[in-house]
């Protein structure tokens, strides 16, 4: 089958394919996954300027960052987990370079969110939806539209005196998605891709446990997931090719068919 | 100022609870069974003990205070005395003077000390400022290693050999072949004497006393407190005592007696030879043979001469260490500041535990102990006598 | 007459590793004292400044006359060794396991009678001269010596449980890049270690001195960069085992304030360079060092540190280097604490303005690479731990004693 990529390349130009960005910009305010003070933290997005066309450079802007893989809009490796780590390429320098290029399944609980933080996607949720949009196709990414990206920063990490309250799928549906729809990986908007008290399931972050167990992979803090159609999207989701990394911030871009004319 | 005699004062009931090489017992232990023979044997009760003087190394973190509640004591007259060897005579000097005073009627000075199988490093690397700052840390030979430099600088300025050493240990050994406690049951021969061990040069095995657990202990009162006690006594004739003595020597060759001797014979009314045995503080030999040149039998440096020139066993020329000594008992600890002066009592009452020395009249006990840094600080010295 | 040292032959892989022990630590305050001097290299009692009698052992009122004025200062340090002792058993298990053990009493010309640690070329009888060392718990002891240097002096084995000599032992230089690395690495070549390891970060860029870093004898090139935790991490997974001392020479030195700078670049590299350097090399050869203290002739040594005089008091004119540099004086400290335990010490080289680039600008008296290197080599030959090169360092040092506020002031002018 030859196709043909330069009609590709001019229905992106032309907006026949819409390019949509998933991706937050990354800031120092946005929130950064938090865990308790006795392990070890993920490193907060800074900046410090190394010359603005000044003394210290004088024809050049430049500068120096520093962040965490997993800060901001971000990819999750199976060799992140420890039910992946001893999977065949599963650090970001080692996935098939295809595997960055996938179709997407969106998943609108967004109303049932604004209701319930507590949100928990569940296997009967996902046959409803399925009974609308028919089935998920295999090696699909499953992303979950909460719309908890519009919230402010406060509602959006969802602390309580408990921890998290956040949106998430519970063990059963992870496990299903692996195991009888074959999907690629889970992306979320909430920061990480499991349920805010996902450590009181069984197992703890079923979405970490069972898609990099199976050598899946994680896309979380996603926005404008409310643009995209329940099917038919192309993810672009490439890390940074870090030396055996576990993930990496990324630029997340959704291909849409269809658009101006 | 004339010193007042020790007339009226007298002491009695000599205790000896039998040594044991290792004790997993208390130091309190050890001291309540001296007390509470002292008792039995006099008849009293704990409240007829009105003055209490003890002397332990072990006893921590108890000093003699909390010792009156654990035994049940209420004394009007309470010394705690860590003075080590030197604390026997200490005891007797503080206790005679209350009684002769009336502060007290009845004074029991107890000595005793547990030895657990870490007693003896505990003591050593805790056992004085100067010996943790600038003794400890060199080699931690403990007082074998201090008093090995002592005795190498008295061998080297006055010609002792160690043969002359052996003579004393081994008559010591001699005399305690009937003390049924003794560490060190067997008779030592010079051979066993000149090959034993090494130590720390050039002291070896046998010139050093075997720490144990034990207690010894006596009673000081009135003579008509005694009389009426029907306690055997002995006479107080004289006493001294001296602390940091001679600080300029750059070693000790003399102890603090030189000072004071001439006092402890006028006092006394007799000369050096008119005592019938002697029992010397014997951490080491050569410290045996400093008391024979400093309390008069001899002149400083003379020592050896006067070892190869008498016989010290119990039927010898000069009868010393009647019980062998601690060399040949062991050091229970403070008890050996005590061993000596219990041992006198005994003989001038006629009850030894080993054998009598002939004519048992008159007897100089000398103590000695406390190397603070370099040097042993305390030195004391008393003449007793048979009840008259 | 001291045997030389012989070379220490290959271990035997199936042999237990000796564990290190350490001889009573535990002084009086006053005593410490002591422990300064002993660090510094120097010889130093108190001296009663009422009546002027020189006091030994430490302590808290003159013996002569009570007064409580008793400051250490240097005094004369030869004497008589009146008597010696060998000690053949101990109840502490550091000296049971290396006896037997010579300890004699001194009587000094300054007076007071010293009981100390005897070199075996000391004679009963005859003149020594007292030195004080740090021994393995790190406490100051004293040390006769003879009286004139004999021959192997520095191989006595008593001597060098006091000292981080690097006769035969192996050396980790951390940077080789800069004049003065290399010039530590020829210095301990030339001290009889027996390998000398230089670290080199991004061997892509060349630099003066690769050709001289070659010919230096048992010189070893190793990769080592300690901005990068895998790197150092690395070469002490591979090499740990073979390292006895450890002489950090990673360099970035910059004129600049605090205020005055702008940007947070600059600092940022001094602090990954030096200060989280420092970090990186202490978590990947600490632990190795503190456990092969007492491994045979070349056993685990010590951790070198080379820092600015200015980690003591801030030079504004270097004022971000400074506050870098005061941040690893500290971080040394609390691994002085940590080591010890393994009989390792961490040596603080202190030193004022050096005969390189960076301190161009800065007029002399300044200190070349080379007198940097080998007062380095010296301070481990002497067992000392806290070293001032060169007459600036010095200057401060004596400044800092008397009026620290002063030397603020001036140090800003």
């Amino acid at each position: 089958m030859t196709v043909d990529l330069m009609s590709f390349a001019r229905a992106v130009a032309n907006g026949h394919v819409r390019v949509i960005d998933l991706t937050q910009t990354l800031s120092q305010e946005f929130p950064t996954i938090v865990l308790p003070p006795e392990l070890g933290q993920c490193a907060p997005f800074r900046m410090e300027e190394v010359s603005r066309y000044d003394e210290r450079g004088p024809a050049w802007y430049w500068n120096n960052i520093s962040l965490g893989e997993h800060t901001g809009t971000h990819f999750d490796a199976p060799i992140h987990w420890i039910s992946g780590k001893d999977l065949p390429n599963n650090a970001v320098d080692t996935i098939d370079v295809a595997q960055f290029i996938a179709s997407a399944a969106v998943i609108d609980c967004s109303k049932e969110c604004a209701a319930d933080p507590d949100f928990a996607l569940t296997i009967p949720f996902v046959e409803q939806w399925e009974a609308r949009h028919g089935k998920i196709e295999p090696r699909s990414w499953v992303l979950l539209r909460t719309d908890w990206s519009k919230q402010t920063y406060p509602d959006y990490a969802g602390f309580r005196d408990d921890g998290a309250h956040t949106p998430g799928p519970e063990p059963a549906v992870v496990k299903w998605l692996v195991e009888q729809r074959d999907v690629h990986g889970f992306g979320t908007e909430t920061i990480g891709t499991d349920f805010g008290q996902g450590q009181h399931f069984n197992p703890p972050y079923p979405a970490h446990f069972y898609m990099h167990g199976k050598g899946r992979f994680g896309l979380q803090c996603l926005t404008n997931l409310d643009l995209l159609p329940p099917k038919g999207t192309v993810i672009i989701a490439a890390p940074l090719k870090i030396k055996q990394g576990s993930g990496s911030p990324l630029r997340v871009l959704a291909l849409v068919a269809g658009g101006n004319a | 100022m004339q010193r007042k005699s020790y007339e009226g004062a007298v002491a009695c009931l000599p205790v000896t609870i039998p040594y044991r090489r290792y004790s997993t017992n208390s130091a309190h232990w050890w001291l309540g069974r001296a007390l509470h023979e002292l008792i039995k044997r006099a008849k009293l009760r704990l409240k007829d003990i009105d003055g209490f003087a003890v002397s332990s190394f072990t006893v921590g973190p108890d000093t003699a205070v909390g010792l009156t509640q654990h035994f049940g004591l209420s004394p009007r007259w309470l010394d705690h005395i860590p003075f080590g060897g030197a604390s026997g005579i200490v005891a007797l000097r503080r206790a005679a003077r209350a009684v002769q005073a009336g502060d007290a009627e009845i004074v029991a000075c107890v000595a005793g000390d547990t030895n657990h199988v870490d007693s003896f490093r505990k003591m050593l690397s805790t056992f004085s400022r100067f010996a943790q700052d600038a003794v400890y840390p060199y080699g931690s030979g403990g007082a074998n290693a201090s008093f090995a430099l002592i005795t190498k600088n008295y061998m080297n300025s006055y010609g002792a050999k160690r043969e002359d050493f052996a003579k004393i240990c081994i008559a010591q050994r001699d005399n305690a072949l009937w003390i049924p406690h003794a560490m060190m049951k067997k008779k030592l021969t010079l051979h066993e004497y000149m090959s034993a061990r090494p130590i720390a040069d050039p002291i070896h095995l046998f010139d050093c006393v075997m720490p144990c657990a034990g207690a010894e202990a006596f009673i000081v009162c009135r003579e008509d407190v005694a009389k009426s006690l029907n306690l055997p006594n002995v006479r107080i004739l004289s006493t001294i005592e001296r602390h940091n003595a001679f600080p300029n020597d750059p070693m000790q060759i003399r102890g603090g007696w030189e000072l004071d001797v001439g006092e402890l014979w006028s006092m006394a009314g007799l000369k050096p030879s008119d005592v019938d045995f002697v029992e010397t503080y014997d951490d080491y030999p050569v410290i045996s043979m400093m008391q024979f040149e400093d309390l008069g039998f001899c002149a400083k440096g003379e020592g050896p001469e006067f070892v190869r020139s008498h016989t010290l066993t119990n039927d010898g020329t000069f009868p010393h260490n009647t019980s062998g000594g601690q060399l040949s008992v062991g050091q229970a600890g403070a008890a050996g500041g005590f061993l000596g002066l219990v041992e006198a009592m005994r003989q001038l009452t006629s009850q030894p535990l080993g054998s009598q020395v002939p004519d048992a009249n008159a007897c100089l006990v000398s103590g000695f102990g406390m190397i603070n840094y370099d040097r042993g600080l305390s030195s004391c010295a008393a003449v007793v006598a048979r009840a008259a | 007459m001291t045997e030389p040292l012989v070379r220490p032959r290959r271990k035997d892989p199936l042999k237990r590793t000796r564990l290190p022990l350490r001889p009573q630590g535990v002084r009086s305050r006053t005593a410490h004292g002591l422990t300064a001097a002993a660090a510094e290299g120097r010889f130093a009692l108190q001296v009663c400044l009422d009546c002027s009698t020189v006091i030994y052992p430490p302590r808290d009122a003159c013996p002569s006359c009570l007064s409580a004025r008793l400051p250490f200062r240097d005094v004369p340090r030869g004497g008589i060794l009146i008597a010696e002792t060998t000690v053949r058993t101990s109840t502490e298990p550091y000296f049971r396991e290396r006896i037997p053990w010579r300890v004699g009493t001194v009587k000094l010309d300054a007076g007071p009678v010293v009981v100390a640690h005897l070199h075996g070329d000391a004679v009963e009888g005859e003149r020594v001269r007292l030195e004080l060392k740090l021994d393995k718990s790190g406490s100051a002891v004293t040390m006769a010596l003879p009286e004139r240097d004999t021959e192997n002096m520095a191989d006595d084995p008593h001597l060098r449980e006091m000292t981080c000599d690097p006769k035969f032992r192996r050396v980790l230089i951390t940077d080789g890049r800069t004049m003065v690395g290399q010039a530590v690495a020829k210095a301990f070549s030339d001290a009889g270690a027996s390998i000398v390891f230089v670290g080199l970060a991004n061997p892509w860029k060349p630099f003066p001195g690769m050709g001289g870093l070659r010919k230096i004898e048992r010189a070893e090139i190793v990769p080592l960069d300690v901005t990068d935790t895998e790197s150092v991490t690395e070469l002490a997974e591979q090499n740990g085992a073979r390292i006895d001392i450890v002489v950090n020479t990673a360099e970035h030195i910059r004129a600049g304030g605090v205020v005055n700078r702008r940007g947070l670049t600059v600092a940022r590299e001094e602090i990954d360079v030096r200060y989280l350097g420092l970090l990186r090399l202490a978590q990947a050869f600490g632990p190795t060092l503190r456990s092969r203290g007492a491994d045979g002739v070349n056993s685990a040594a010590a951790f070198v540190n080379l820092l600015s005089v200015h980690a003591l008091m801030n030079w504004p004119a270097y004022g971000s280097f400074s506050a870098t540099e005061a941040a690893c004086l500290s971080a040394a400290q609390c691994m002085r604490a940590e080591l010890r335990p393994g009989g390792v010490k961490v040596v603080n080289v202190f030193f004022g303005p050096l005969e390189i680039e960076w301190f161009q600008t800065v007029p002399p008296p300044k200190v070349t690479p080379a007198v940097l290197a080998n007062a380095v080599v010296r301070a481990l030959q002497h067992g000392l731990e806290d070293v001032f090169v060169g007459d600036v360092a010095e200057d401060i040092r004596q400044r800092l004693a008397v009026n620290p506020k002063a030397l603020e002031h001036e140090l800003a002018s």
